[in-house]
């Protein structure tokens, strides 16, 4: 869409543009170029030559065991981090959509979560898993579990994808009600007059109507656990123990800064880059055919 | 509207609730007993008598961080520069693409709208070197500058931008309106809404910060909360879990303050925007 009437001039607005501009090339399209430059080079042990070998940096990387184990972790973190906080929140968005008294309090109740760090959410998460001082751990203790997920790697990862998709079960639940709100209620009462009701009526009416949030949800989802959560898995389990909570994101912060190995963390942006934008393209090609039709 | 209670939804929503409001307290509640007895594993759902563990992380901290007042401000100053800082550069630049026809505006929507696609994550090696070759590593500068740009914000207000009828721009330009006063007097008022819903949503961002701080800022007075925090639970040996818990919910109120203060315009622009 373009506006008609518009302003003359050229020097305005390339002033206002400008600044966004510049934020834009210094810290976005430069980095980026660089990562891919980086891939795409080695340079010698002195760091004194630089040699362009093509592709292998990213032979390498797929051929590395770690990596490969690194990625399909990283798919099945993703995947139970959004399939858990996704369904948690529409189960909440759909019971706060009903008349029923109190509901501005439920909403309120359930949105200020929004606001808290992801960092943040794992101190709370110690406070109830911690096997020494964690609650929880405790009551598990108590029952004969043998509850360590400093040590064991399967409890670690439950662990951080229960702390990762708590923090995330308010913002999908914003969502899920707002999209539950467009639903006209027409349309709920025609499913009614047709005799749908309960789980029938949610499943064959108001599930297939909330496909574009759902799809939205599940992309911003996606993203947010592959990305966001550094945070928490920093401050839970730095991605151990040995490896078993080290996403991608993590392994590049552990290879590139931690332990300085330049070539290989570029090319694991550059993997990461070309992640997300596939990401992004699906999504609006989805939500930009729904808007034709 | 029926005259029965729904309890399955009142049961439910309240599950949902405890499900967060109980961990909250429970750090609460932790803040305030006795580090030794958490630290044993006697942690209970009652607030000890330890208050004062409060004015002491303020002004102390904890072992190896600042104290709490000073992680504070620095989280302050980040959250709110670039939320202002994001606002300010967006409107501008929407503005700009919006209501002028000018060389490359194109391009330049295209290069704003990419960035959409690289969070500091994917990007986190080469933003640091070339953060170092500018010399902003350890400076606040370097702390909020590349958390600036924004494509969502720019979208977000072309599109109300787009949206202003084109009889209302006639208008101020009979009136003599240049550009400048249009943007002052019709462009900021209609679009109030959707500022005060963005100011939530980036001084959430902005607060919540973890890897961008962690790589930039090595120097512990540019530590903010969340860092700060961080720091406290690393040092493996003797936690002082009220001191932790303490600085954790003095890292929580400020945005969830904001988030509760503004709930209306945050919800509607949240929803509204990203769409």
């Amino acid at each position: 869409m373009e506006r008609r009437t518009i302003f003359g001039g050229w020097l305005l607005p390339a002033a206002f543009v400008l600044p966004q501009l510049l934020l834009t090339v210094f810290f976005f399209l430069w980095p980026a170029g660089e990562a891919i430059y980086g891939s795409l080079t080695r340079q010698d042990a002195f760091g004194l030559r630089t040699q362009f070998i093509g592709l292998e940096n990213f032979v390498d990387l797929f051929e590395d065991p770690l990596y490969v184990e690194s990625m399909w972790r990283t798919v099945y973190f993703c995947a139970a981090v959004s399939l858990l906080s996704m369904s948690v929140a529409l189960l909440l968005a759909v019971f706060a959509d009903r008349e029923i008294a109190g509901r501005g309090f439920y909403r309120t109740m359930l949105i200020w979560p929004y606001a808290i760090a992801p960092a943040v959410a794992a101190v709370l998460w110690i406070l109830l898993l911690h096997p020494q001082i964690g609650m929880v751990a405790h009551g598990l203790k108590a029952i004969g579990v043998v509850w360590d997920y400093k040590i064991n790697g399967g409890q670690a990862m439950l662990v951080v994808i229960l702390a990762s998709a708590w923090k995330q079960v308010s913002y999908n639940f914003i969502f899920f009600l707002a999209g539950l709100q467009s639903i006209p209620r027409s349309v709920i009462e025609a499913a009614r007059m047709d005799g749908a009701r309960g789980w029938r009526r949610f499943r064959t009416i108001i599930f297939p109507l909330l496909a574009p949030t759902t799809f939205f949800l599940l992309v911003v989802n996606l993203v947010y656990s592959a990305f966001d959560t550094f945070g928490t898995i920093q401050a839970l389990t730095h991605g151990g123990p040995g490896k078993s909570t080290e996403t991608l994101v993590v392994k590049v912060y552990r290879d590139g800064v931690v332990n300085l190995d330049l070539g290989g963390s570029s090319a694991q942006s550059v993997v990461l880059m070309v992640g997300i934008v596939v990401l992004t393209v699906v999504q609006f090609r989805f939500l930009g055919k729904r808007d034709k039709t | 509207m029926s005259s029965r209670t729904d309890w399955t939804a009142h049961i439910v929503l309240s599950i949902g609730v405890l499900l967060f409001v109980l961990p909250l307290w429970l750090v609460f509640s932790a803040s305030t007993q006795d580090p030794a007895m958490i630290g044993r594993g006697e942690l209970s759902f009652i607030p000890g008598s330890g208050i004062g563990v409060y004015w002491k992380v303020l002004t102390e901290g904890a072992p190896g961080v600042a104290p709490v007042w000073h992680l504070l401000m620095v989280s302050f100053g980040m959250a709110i520069s670039i939320a202002i800082g994001k606002i300010v550069i967006s409107v501008l630049s929407a503005y700009a693409i919006a209501f002028f026809r000018f060389p490359f505006r194109l391009v330049c929507f295209w290069t704003i709208f990419f960035t959409l696609m690289l969070p500091v994550e994917v990007r986190i090696i080469p933003t640091y070197s070339v953060m170092a070759g500018f010399g902003l590593i350890n400076s606040f500068t370097g702390l909020t500058l590349p958390l600036i740009a924004s494509a969502t914000a720019t979208l977000l207000f072309r599109q109300t931008f787009l949206a202003v009828p084109d009889e209302l721009v006639e208008a101020a330009r009979m009136d003599g309106a240049g550009p400048l006063r249009f943007l002052r007097d019709i462009l900021l008022p209609v679009s109030g809404a959707n500022i005060a819903a963005l100011f939530v949503i980036l001084f959430v961002y902005g607060w919540n910060q973890y890897l961008w701080p962690l790589l930039v800022a090595t120097d512990s007075r540019l530590d903010t909360i969340v860092i700060g925090i961080v720091k406290m639970i690393g040092a493996d040996t003797s936690v002082e879990w009220n001191r932790v818990m303490a600085t954790a919910v003095l890292a929580m109120l400020p945005p969830v303050a904001v988030v509760l203060l503004m709930q209306t315009w945050f919800v509607k622009g949240l929803t509204e925007g990203d769409k």
